[in-house]
C-alpha cells in the first residue's frame, strides 16, 4: 500500500494551480487536505500524475460573509470550520452535522471543499449543501461558473467539476430567523460514513429533507407542511423515489426504512426549532 | 512555483520533536515511512495505511493527524511531534504516560503511541476535558487488546493528575 | 474461595508491567523497527484477484525492467526449492504458500517481488500480467459438499478433505427415550480479531551452510517450525526461526505468518540477500488467516424438566481453499468440550472439513469455542422456552455438579476443577441480575425493545498437542505414533553478580509475560521484583524450546509461569544448600526474602542472595557435595493429565477449565434497530489469579473483540467469491464509543493440574459473549433465527414488520435485500433521435463502439459479434486501464440484442450481460436496457461503497454516448440531466 509516483507543484497563485489544471487536465488533482485522496492513492486506486498543493494559498484560506452567504474557501480544513467562532449562528445545521465527519484526527486536515469534491454518497458536508440550496465555485483557466448545489454531485464520485476546473469555494446561505434546523444520522460505528443521514430545513412555509447515504448522492425533497400521515406518506414515497444501495452495512429495504423513521425525527425536530 | 518532479527525491524541511530535519524523499513518501524509516523515529506506528486505525497518529502544527495520509511533499516546513517527544526526560514519563503505566492502559502497546498523540494535543488545549470528549477523541483508534475501558481511566487519570499540577503551581 | 497469597505478595498482585515504559516512549522494538542488514531488500505479493481460476500464463518481463528490482518470484520458482506444506489429515492434496496453476481464493499469491523499497516493488508488481481462465467458485460450506459443486482440489475428488463420525455413550437409546428432541441450525460466520500490527517477516538466506534464519512476529505454536523446516528442505537446525521483542497484538492470528516466512525465506534465497516483507493492511483482511465459518445442527435430547440427556452435533466446518496447519485443529480443539459447562452423558458427533474459495484458515481467540458456544447457549435458550422453564434453571439443571471434580466429560475432557453452579449464583448475586429483570420490566412497560441474555461455557487451556490427531483414525493413530502433552519450558539463569534472569518460549503479543514472571520468581527467589529480569524473545538456535512452545490456547499463566515456578523452586532449593553450608543450618531451615538467605529461626544469621548465587561462578569448589550448580536451570513440564485420544476417541483436548457465566441486558432503539448494551456481566473461575489487572485486561480484550464478532465484524464474500470486507471501513473493529465496560467477577478454584493453580482466562469472552448478546437480542426480539454479525439492518429485518408499499408504481424493481452480494442489476431506457436500424448498425460497427464504449481506447474487431477493447474506466480519481471483450449475441435485428462484456486489469475485473431493445416512437429510437453485472478483485475489497456506483456511472456513460452518438447529441445541461437519468434508471 504505497503511493505510485506523481509529480508535485505548490503554485504560488491561483493563475498557477489552474494553467496547471489546464496543461495537465485529467492527469491532475488538486490535493489540500488529502483525507479522501491520499488513501486511493495508498490503495493505487488513482494515478494522478500531477498533484497540485493549494494549501499555501492565502485567498482560498477564509470563511467570510458575504450577501447572506458563507463562503468557504478551498483551503479551509473541516477543524478550522468547527473552531470558526460564528457557526452555530449562521450555520446551525453545518454546526449539528460536522461532527459526524470522520474523526478529530481527520477533521484536522480534511477540508470542507475537498469532502464536497470528493461527492461520496454518504458524507455529511455534500448532504449540508444539498439541504441548504448552497452553490459551488468553480474556477478554470478560461472562466468562473457557481453552480448550484443541486446540479453539483452527479453520482457516486462524479461531480460537475470539468477537467480543468477547481472548486475555488462553497458557499452556504445563512441561516434565516424563524427557519429550523436538523441533522440526524445513523452509521455503524461512531464515525463511520452514514448508512442513511437525514438533514432538515423547516420554515413557516416549507420543509425541505436532503438524504444522504442512500442514493448515490444526497438528494433533496420537499414536504407536505402536516406532521401525520401525509408526512409518512411523503417520507414512503421518498424512500422508494431514492435508489437505495444494498451493502456491505446494509440492505436497500433497511435504508428505506430509516429514510421513513429518521427521516421523520428529523422533520420534526427542525419544525420544533423554528423561532 | 516548485515543481517536484515525481522521479527524484526532493528536500523536506521541517521540525521534529523541536529539531529541525532535511531529508531527500520521493514526493510519494508518507510521512509515517518518512519519520520510520528516513528518521529512525520508529515510535510511530502502522497499523492501516488508510487513515482509520489511528495508530499513526502524531501531532502537526499541534493537531493530531493521520501520519500515514500525509505525503512528504505536504509536510514541508510543518512542525511535527511525536510520541517521542512526550517525555519530559529520558528518566521520566509524562503524567499521561504514566497513567498509562498505572491504569494498565496498554497491553501490546502498538496502537499506545497514536493514542499518547491524541489525547496529549487534547489535553493541551483541553486540560479539563470531560469524559465524552476523551471518548470523541479516542473515538479515532482502534485498540486491538485492552477494550478502551483502561485507556479511558488513563486519560481521567491524566486529567486529575494535571489539574493537580496546576493546582500546585498555582 | 481464595487461596493464601506468598508472604512477599508479589504473585496476585497487580504491579505495573515491567514491558510499559518502552512502549509508552516510542521505544519498543517490533519486527519493522528491528535494524537490518543495509542490503536488505522488500517484498510485495502479487494476488489473485480471483476466488478460482486456472492461471494460463504469468508475463513478468516489465516487472524485471524496472530499476531496483531484484527479483520476480512465480509459484514454480517456490516450488522449484520447496515442498508442499505438510497436511494435517490423511488426503491427497498438496498445499503450496503461493498459487502455482490455479488459485483458490481472493488474495491467494501468484508472484513476489523483491525490490530495494516496497514502493519500487510496487511499482514493479503492478506489471505482472497474469491471464486467468475463471472456474466456477464454491463459497457456502453446505454447497461445497453438492454433488454437482465445483471441485477446488480435483486430486481430492470431493471438496470434504476429512470425515469423522463419533458416538460417546448411547446416543441413539438416549434420543428414542427422550421426551423432547429441540434441534438448531446455525451458520456461524466468518471473522478475525484482527491485530493493530500487521505479519512481519525478516529472511536471510546463507548458501556457505544451507541455512535460513528467519525473524517473524510468529506466535506459536512452534510445532509450525517443523512444517515450515519440511517445506524449506532443510533439517530443524538449518531453519533459525526467531521473534522480535515486541508484538503488536496477535490473537492467533499471527500462527499464520508462517506461509510468508517460507516465501520470504525463499525470496531471500532467490534475490541473494536478507528480504523483508512487512505486511499491509488490505492483504492481511484479505488473506492473513481467518477463523472458521461453521454449519452447525445441534440436536438435544430432553426430558421434560429440561435436563438434556443427549447431544447430536453435525458440523461442517470451512477451512477455506487449503488445509493449512494446524487445521482443522479448530474443530477439535473443543473435542472434549462438546458438552460445555453441562453433564451430558451421551453424544454423537458427525464432523466434516470442506474446502471453499475463502481465505485459508488457522489459530484465532476463541478457537473453536464460538462455533460451538453459540449453538449450545442457543440452544439452551429455546429449550427453557419451549418447555416453558425460567432459562437459568435450564441451565442449572444441566451444570456438572459441584460434587463431581475432577469430571470427565463424555467426549473425554477431564475438568479439572470449579463449582460451576455456585459461580453461577454468585454471578447472579454480585451482578445484580434480579435489578436487571427489573429494568427489563421497566424498560418493555415504557415499550421499549429490552431483553436478557445468558451464557455458560467452560473455557478450556493448556491444549494437548495431541487433540489434532481426534481427526484420525484410531488406526492411522496407531501408525503415526501417539501424540500427546504439551511441553512448557522455562529458564533461570544467574550471572556472576548474582543477577537473575528468566528465559521462556512463550512469545507473548501484548499480555505482559515479562511482569508476570518477575513476579512469580522474584516472589520464589526472596529478590525484589526490579532485580529478575525476563527475555521473551525467542531464538530456536539458541533458546529452550518444544513444539507446545509459543502463545496460544491461554496457556501462559497455567503452564509457563507454573513451569517457571517449577525452575525456581529448583534453584531455590539449591541455593538453600549452599547458603546452609554457608549458615551453619539445616537447608531445610533455610528462607528468603528481601535479598536475603536467612536462617528461619535466627533471620539475623543471614547472608546476600548475590553472593550465595554467585558462588556456582567464582567458587564452584565451594559447592556441597551433590548440590549442582546455580547458573543455569532449565525445567520442562508437560502435564501428565494430556493424553493421546483413547482407542473410543475420547481426548482430553485441555489442561484447564475455567467457567464463565455470562448475562447481558440489552436495549434495540425500535427506530432504527441499533443496539445499545446496557449491562454486562461477566463471572469467570480462571484458578488462581497472578495479576488481576492483567486477568481483566484479557477478559476486556476478549469482550471488545466479542462485541465486535457479535455486531460488527464480519469477513464478508460475494457470492462471486470476491472479498468485500477488504479494509477497515469495511472490517468494522469496535472503538471505544461500541464497547461498554462489562462487570468482571471472579470465583476462584485452582486447578490441581498447574504449578500455580492458574487457568486460562484469555479467550473465554470470545466464547461467551456473541452468544450470550444473541440471546438477549432474541429475549428482545422473540426472534429464534438469529445470525450474527447482528448489524442494524439485521436487528431492522427482525423489528420492522412488512415494507409499507410505495404509492407509485416502480418503474424497477428494487434491490433485492442482498448485502454482501456484489452483483449490480438496472434498467432503463433512452430516446434518440435516430431511427432503429441507423442505432443497430452503430451497435455493430468497432468505429461506433470505440466512440461509445466509455474510456475505449482503440476497439479491435475479433469476429462480427466479438469485439476487444482497451479501456480506462473511472469514477473521480479512481482510474484503472482494463483490457475488455464485448460478444453481441441473441440478435434480432434491428430489435433486441444481447450485449455480454468482460474486463480484467490491475484494479479488478468485472463482466456483465445487458440486453437492448429497440423501439421505434415517432421516428425516433426508444433505447431500452436492462442489465446484470458483477465486480470483482481489488476494487470490491476496498471500494465496495463505491462500487455500485461507479459501474452505474459506467454502465451509464456507454448508454448516453450511444445516445449523444445516434443523435440525441444535447446541449451541456440536458446531456448532463440525461446520464443522471440513465444513472438512476429514471426518465
Ligand atoms: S496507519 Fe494511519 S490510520 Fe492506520
Ligand atoms: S494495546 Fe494492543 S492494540 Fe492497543
Amino acid at each position: 500500500m504505497k503511493p505510485p509516483a506523481f509529480d508535485f507543484v505548490r503554485p504560488e497563485g491561483m493563475e498557477e494551480v489552474l494553467e496547471t489544471l489546464h496543461l495537465r487536465s485529467s492527469d491532475a488533482r488538486i490535493i489540500a487536505g488529502g483525507q479522501s485522496l491520499v488513501p486511493m492513492l495508498n490503495m493505487r486506486l488513482a494515478r494522478p500524475g500531477v498533484l497540485v498543493d493549494i494549501t499555501g494559498l492565502r485567498n482560498l484560506q477564509s470563511i467570510h460573509e458575504v450577501r447572506g452567504e458563507v463562503v468557504i474557501g478551498a483551503a479551509v480544513r473541516q477543524a478550522e470550520l468547527e473552531a470558526w467562532p460564528h457557526l452555530r449562528r449562521k450555520l446551525p445545521l453545518l454546526a449539528q452535522a460536522i461532527r459526524w465527519i470522520g474523526h478529530v484526527q481527520t477533521r484536522a486536515r480534511g477540508t470542507v471543499c475537498g469532502s464536497v469534491a470528493h461527492a461520496d454518497p454518504s458524507a455529511e458536508l455534500p448532504l449540508a449543501l444539498i439541504a441548504l440550496n448552497g452553490s459551488v465555485r468553480l474556477a478554470s483557466q478560461r472562466s468562473k461558473r457557481t453552480v448550484p448545489a443541486a446540479d453539483f454531485f452527479l453520482g457516486m464520485m462524479s461531480t460537475a467539476i470539468a477537467e480543468g476546473e477547481m472548486i475555488e469555494a462553497v458557499t452556504f446561505p445563512v441561516a434565516e430567523n424563524g427557519t429550523g434546523y436538523a441533522f440526524r444520522e445513523i452509521g455503524r460505528r461512531h464515525g463511520d460514513f452514514a448508512i442513511v443521514a437525514c438533514a432538515a430545513v423547516a420554515d413557516k412555509t416549507a420543509t425541505r429533507l436532503a438524504i444522504g447515504g442512500v442514493d448515490d448522492h444526497p438528494r433533496q425533497f420537499d414536504l407536505p407542511q402536516e406532521n401525520g400521515d401525509e408526512l409518512d406518506d411523503a417520507l414512503n414515497d421518498i424512500a422508494w423515489a431514492l435508489n437505495a444501495r444494498d451493502d456491505l452495512h446494509a440492505s436497500g429495504r433497511y435504508r428505506r426504512e430509516l429514510v421513513r423513521r429518521l427521516g421523520r425525527e428529523t422533520v420534526l425536530e427542525a419544525r420544533s426549532c423554528r423561532n | 512555483m516548485p515543481q517536484l518532479a515525481a522521479d527524484t527525491k526532493h528536500r523536506v524541511a521541517f521540525h521534529l520533536n523541536g529539531r529541525k530535519v532535511e531529508v531527500l524523499a520521493e514526493n510519494r513518501m508518507l510521512l509515517s515511512d518518512l519519520l520510520r524509516h528516513e528518521l529512525g523515529a520508529t515510535g510511530t506506528h502502522v497499523g492501516c495505511e488508510h487513515g482509520v486505525c489511528g495508530a499513526c497518529t502524531v501531532q502537526v502544527d499541534g493537531a493530531p493527524v493521520r501520519a500515514c495520509l500525509i505525503l512528504a511533499a505536504q509536510i514541508d516546513g510543518a512542525d511535527v511531534r511525536t510520541v517521542e517527544a512526550l517525555t519530559p526526560t529520558a528518566q521520566q514519563l509524562s503524567p499521561l504516560q504514566a497513567a498509562f503505566r498505572e491504569k494498565h492502559g496498554l497491553q501490546c502497546g502498538f496502537c499506545t503511541p497514536g493514542i499518547l498523540m491524541t489525547l496529549d494535543a487534547l489535553l493541551t488545549t483541553r486540560p479539563d476535558a470531560s469524559e465524552q470528549e476523551i471518548r470523541e477523541h479516542l473515538s479515532g483508534h482502534l485498540c486491538r487488546c485492552t477494550g478502551y475501558a483502561t485507556i479511558v481511566a488513563a486519560a481521567l487519570a491524566a486529567v486529575e493528575e494535571i489539574r493537580k499540577e496546576q493546582k500546585y503551581n498555582a | 474461595m481464595t487461596i493464601n497469597l506468598q508472604r512477599a505478595g508479589l504473585v496476585g498482585r497487580s504491579m505495573p508491567r515491567v514491558e510499559d515504559a518502552a512502549l509508552l516512549i516510542g521505544r519498543g522494538r517490533y519486527i519493522d523497527d528491528l535494524p537490518t542488514r543495509r542490503d536488505t531488500a522488500h517484498m510485495v505479493v502479487l494476488r489473485s484477484p480471483h476466488a478460482h481460476a486456472e492461471i494460463r500464463s504469468i508475463d513478468v518481463s516489465k516487472a524485471l525492467e524496472v530499476e531496483g528490482v531484484h527479483a520476480v518470484i512465480t509459484g514454480d520458482d517456490v516450488a522449484a526449492l520447496t515442498r508442499s506444506l505438510t497436511v494435517g489429515v490423511k488426503a491427497d492434496v498438496e498445499c503450496w504458500p503461493i498459487a502455482r496453476d490455479r488459485v483458490r481464493y481472493v488474495g491467494e499469491p501468484v508472484a513476489l517481488v523483491v525490490a530495494d523499497t516496497r514502493y519500487i516493488a510496487e511499482d514493479a508488481l503492478d506489471l505482472i500480467a497474469v491471464e486467468y481462465d475463471m472456474l466456477p467458485v464454491v463459497m457456502d460450506p453446505e454447497a461445497a459438499l453438492q454433488e454437482d459443486a465445483a471441485l477446488l482440489h480435483p486430486s481430492l475428488g470431493s471438496n470434504c478433505i476429512a470425515e469423522r463420525s463419533f458416538r460417546y455413550g448411547d446416543p441413539e437409546s438416549a434420543f428414542a427415550e427422550a421426551k423432547h428432541r429441540f434441534a438448531i441450525d446455525v451458520s456461524y460466520p466468518r471473522n478475525s480479531c484482527t491485530p493493530i500490527e500487521t505479519y512481519g517477516v525478516i529472511a536471510e538466506y546463507d548458501p556457505g551452510e544451507d541455512a535460513y534464519d528467519v525473524t517473524a512476529n510468529f506466535q506459536g505454536p512452534f510445532s509450525i517450525h517443523a512444517v515450515v523446516a519440511l517445506a524449506l528442505k532443510v533439517p530443524g537446525n538449518r531453519m533459525r526461526l526467531r521473534t522480535p521483542p515486541d508484538s503488536g497484538g496477535s490473537f492467533g492470528v499471527k500462527q499464520g505468518v508462517f506461509v510468508y516466512a517460507i516465501l520470504a525465506a525463499v525470496a531471500a534465497r532467490v534475490s541473494g540477500r536478507p528480504v523483508k516483507w512487512i505486511e499491509d493492511r488490505l492483504e492481511h483482511l484479505m488473506a492473513s488467516v481467518s477463523a472458521t465459518n461453521r454449519a452447525t445442527r445441534l440436536e438435544a435430547a430432553v426430558e421434560a424438566d429440561g435436563r438434556i440427556t443427549a447431544l447430536r452435533w453435525d458440523q461442517i466446518e470451512d477451512c477455506g481453499a487449503h488445509l493449512r496447519a494446524p487445521e482443522p485443529a479448530t474443530l477439535y480443539r473443543m473435542h472434549g468440550n462438546m458438552t460445555g459447562a453441562y453433564a451430558i452423558a451421551n453424544v454423537a458427533i458427525r464432523n466434516r472439513v470442506v474446502l471453499t474459495n475463502k481465505t485459508p484458515t488457522g489459530l484465532n481467540r476463541g478457537f473453536g469455542g464460538p462455533q460451538i458456544y453459540y449453538p449450545l447457549e442457543r440452544l439452551m435458550h429455546r429449550i427453557a422456552d419451549e418447555l416453558g422453564i425460567d432459562r437459568l434453571e435450564v441451565i442449572r439443571r444441566n451444570l456438572v455438579p459441584s460434587d463431581a471434580f475432577p469430571y470427565r466429560t463424555a467426549t473425554g475432557a477431564l475438568l479439572d476443577s470449579g463449582d460451576y453452579a455456585a459461580a453461577l449464583d454468585t454471578a447472579l448475586a454480585n451482578g445484580n441480575f434480579d435489578e436487571l429483570i427489573e429494568r427489563r420490566r421497566q424498560a418493555r412497560a415504557a415499550g421499549k425493545l429490552y431483553g436478557i441474555g445468558l451464557a455458560a461455557a467452560v473455557e478450556p487451556s493448556v491444549s494437548n498437542m495431541g487433540y489434532i490427531t481426534t481427526a484420525l483414525t484410531p488406526e492411522q493413530r496407531a501408525k503415526a505414533g501417539p501424540k500427546n502433552g504439551a511441553q512448557a519450558v522455562a529458564t533461570i539463569s544467574i550471572d556472576p553478580l548474582g543477577a537473575v534472569t528468566v528465559k521462556v518460549a512463550s512469545v507473548p503479543q501484548g499480555q505482559g509475560h515479562r511482569t508476570v514472571l518477575a513476579q512469580v520468581v522474584a516472589e520464589r527467589l526472596g529478590i525484589p521484583f526490579k532485580a529478575v529480569r525476563v527475555n521473551t524473545e525467542l531464538d530456536t538456535a539458541r533458546d529452550a524450546w518444544s513444539i507446545a512452545s509459543g502463545n496460544y490456547s491461554s496457556r501462559f499463566a497455567a503452564a509457563v509461569a507454573g513451569t517457571a515456578r517449577l525452575a525456581a523452586d529448583r534453584i531455590r532449593d539449591r541455593l538453600a544448600e549452599i547458603a546452609a553450608g554457608q549458615l551453619n543450618v539445616e537447608a531445610s531451615q533455610v528462607d528468603f526474602l528481601d535479598g536475603r538467605i536467612f536462617d528461619r529461626l535466627n533471620p539475623d544469621n543471614s547472608i546476600s542472595f548475590n553472593r550465595v548465587a554467585a558462588t556456582s561462578h567464582w567458587a564452584p569448589g565451594m559447592l556441597p557435595e551433590g548440590t549442582d550448580h546455580t547458573i543455569q536451570e532449565t525445567v520442562f513440564w508437560t502435564p501428565e493429565q494430556l493424553e493421546a485420544p483413547t482407542s473410543k476417541d475420547g481426548i482430553n483436548s485441555s489442561l484447564c477449565h475455567g467457567f464463565i457465566f455470562d448475562f447481558c441486558g440489552i436495549e434495540i432503539d425500535p427506530a432504527t434497530g441499533a443496539v445499545r448494551i446496557d449491562k454486562y456481566v461477566t463471572m469467570h473461575d480462571c484458578g488462581r489469579v497472578l495479576h488481576p489487572a492483567m486477568v481483566e485486561g484479557q477478559v476486556r480484550g476478549a469482550f471488545a473483540q466479542a462485541v465486535g464478532a457479535a455486531l460488527f465484524e464480519e469477513y464478508a464474500y460475494g457470492q462471486d467469491g470476491s472479498f468485500l470486507s477488504g479494509t477497515l471501513a469495511d472490517y468494522l473493529i469496535p472503538t471505544v464509543m461500541e464497547v461498554p465496560d462489562p462487570v468482571i467477577l471472579h470465583y476462584e478454584s485452582p486447578s490441581p493440574f498447574t504449578p500455580l493453580g492458574a487457568k486460562g482466562v484469555g479467550e473465554g469472552n470470545c466464547m461467551s459473549t456473541p452468544v450470550c448478546i444473541a440471546n438477549a437480542i432474541a429475549d428482545a426480539t422473540g426472534a429464534i433465527d438469529i445470525t450474527l454479525p447482528l448489524s442494524p439492518g439485521r436487528i431492522g429485518d427482525l423489528i420492522f414488520g412488512e415494507e409499507k408499499p410505495s404509492s407509485q408504481p416502480q418503474t424497477r424493481t428494487p434491490n433485492k435485500s442482498s448485502s454482501g452480494q456484489r452483483q449490480l442489476t438496472g434498467q432503463g431506457s433512452a430516446t434518440v433521435s435516430a431511427s432503429r436500424q441507423t442505432v443497430w448498425d452503430m451497435l455493430l460497427d468497432p468505429a461506433t463502439l470505440e466512440a461509445i464504449i466509455p474510456g475505449a481506447h482503440g476497439v479491435e474487431r475479433v469476429s462480427a459479434t466479438h469485439f476487444r477493447a482497451d479501456v480506462t474506466l473511472g469514477v473521480g480519481p479512481v482510474k484503472g486501464r482494463y483490457r475488455a471483450e464485448i460478444k453481441l449475441s441473441d440478435m434480432v435485428e434491428p430489435e433486441a440484442v444481447t450485449l455480454s462484456g468482460s474486463t480484467q486489469g490491475a484494479l479488478g475485473f468485472g463482466n456483465g450481460v445487458g440486453r437492448i431493445t429497440l423501439r421505434e416512437a415517432d421516428g425516433k429510437t426508444i433505447v431500452g436496457y436492462s442489465y446484470e453485472a458483477g465486480i470483482g478483485g481489488k476494487v470490491a475489497s476496498v471500494g465496495g461503497r463505491l462500487l455500485d456506483g461507479a459501474a452505474r456511472v459506467v454502465i451509464g456513460q456507454f448508454f448516453q454516448a450511444l445516445a449523444r452518438h445516434a443523435g440525441g447529441g444535447t446541449p451541456h445541461g440536458g446531456l448532463l440531466s440525461r446520464l443522471k437519468a440513465l444513472l438512476g434508471g429514471r426518465s
